[in-house]
């Protein structure tokens, strides 16, 4: 393959750029998920992963 | 104070963009979104891998640019959604000025960040392409130019809206801010039109047909829908924090208010 260096940096970027914002956020939406779920009795009552519907 | 208007401003009735606030009611927002995202993350990660594998493995080499063509496959769909999520930005701006709806602000705090990753990618790559093919990491030419100037617009958002004691008045601020940078997607569009630039120019145009080989075009389509599916699977994800977020804060400021 010609431009090695080149290809294989651009493709880490490729892959990691995307890769770290979507873990910051699913780590993120996690914590919010747990505290809201510890704080709002209604949260809590619908159970894990329902706290989208806390409205 | 309860906090619950904050995941319960219904809109009044009459009012002008009242379907828009519908949609926009956070609880709604929520659980809509909390449906979607499984689906968008399975469709972000199956595109966007079939993509990259595609072009990196299985396309085939320019004959001129050799195997550097395949940095096409992240650099042009990066490019894309830093202007297409500049776009988005720029309508959160819009919605918040004109209806001040609350997820509307959300929204572009959150869609900055990523897009100005997205951008920092298009610039990175960019350089990685250009260094091996016209021989500098960096020319000053007007294309690359105005995709740093458009990097800049997103660092200048996310740094004015959390510059402000009163959050409102710094969403107001970032608001302004986006829709006077607007101004810098035609230009980013036009600008191998309207200089003579070292970028080529756009190889694949709405109303004309591509200037590149069906081998290639397939899977840089493909990555650039996966890259865009990943992209709003970001955004969504951060949004539905975001919300979640203020909720708890108003949870504890009810809490704190209720003890004193």
């Amino acid at each position: 393959m010609t431009h090695l260096p080149y290809v294989a940096a651009s493709y880490a970027l490729g892959v990691a750029v995307p890769a770290a914002f979507a873990l910051a956020a699913f780590l993120r939406l996690g914590l919010a998920r747990r505290r809201l779920a510890a704080l709002d009795p209604r949260a809590r009552a619908r159970g894990p992963g329902k706290t989208g519907g806390a409205a | 104070m309860d906090g619950s208007h904050i995941l319960t401003n219904a809109p009044r009735p009459g009012r002008p963009g009242r379907s828009l606030h519908r949609f926009a009611n956070p609880g709604r927002f929520l659980r809509l979104a909390a449906r979607v995202q499984p689906w968008l993350n399975a469709l972000a990660l199956i595109l966007t891998a079939t993509g990259l594998i595609w072009g990196l493995f299985f396309a085939p080499a320019d004959w001129q640019q050799g195997d550097a063509v395949r940095i096409m496959y992240i650099h042009v769909p990066a490019a894309w959604l830093a202007s297409a999520g500049y776009a988005g930005l720029a309508a959160c701006a819009l919605v918040s000025l004109i209806w001040r709806h609350p997820l509307a602000d959300l929204a572009a705090m959150e869609i900055s960040p990523v897009g100005a990753g997205f951008t920092a990618l298009c610039l990175a790559t960019g350089s990685l392409w250009g260094k091996p093919m016209w021989g500098a990491w960096w020319v000053w030419d007007a294309r690359l130019t105005s995709v740093l100037v458009l990097f800049f617009l997103y660092l200048g958002h996310i740094v004015l809206v959390r510059a402000f004691d009163d959050p409102v008045r710094g969403q107001r601020a970032g608001a302004i801010l986006v829709l006077v940078g607007a101004i810098d997607l035609p230009i980013i569009k036009f600008s191998v039109v309207w200089w003579n630039t070292l970028h080529q120019p756009d190889t694949i145009t709405l109303l004309g047909a591509p200037s590149l080989y069906i081998t290639m075009l397939w899977p840089l389509l493909i990555a650039a829908l996966g890259y865009s599916a990943t992209f709003a699977a970001i955004v969504l994800a951060r949004t539905r924090a975001a919300v979640m977020e203020r909720r708890i804060r108003a949870l504890l400021a009810a809490r704190a208010e209720a003890l004193s």
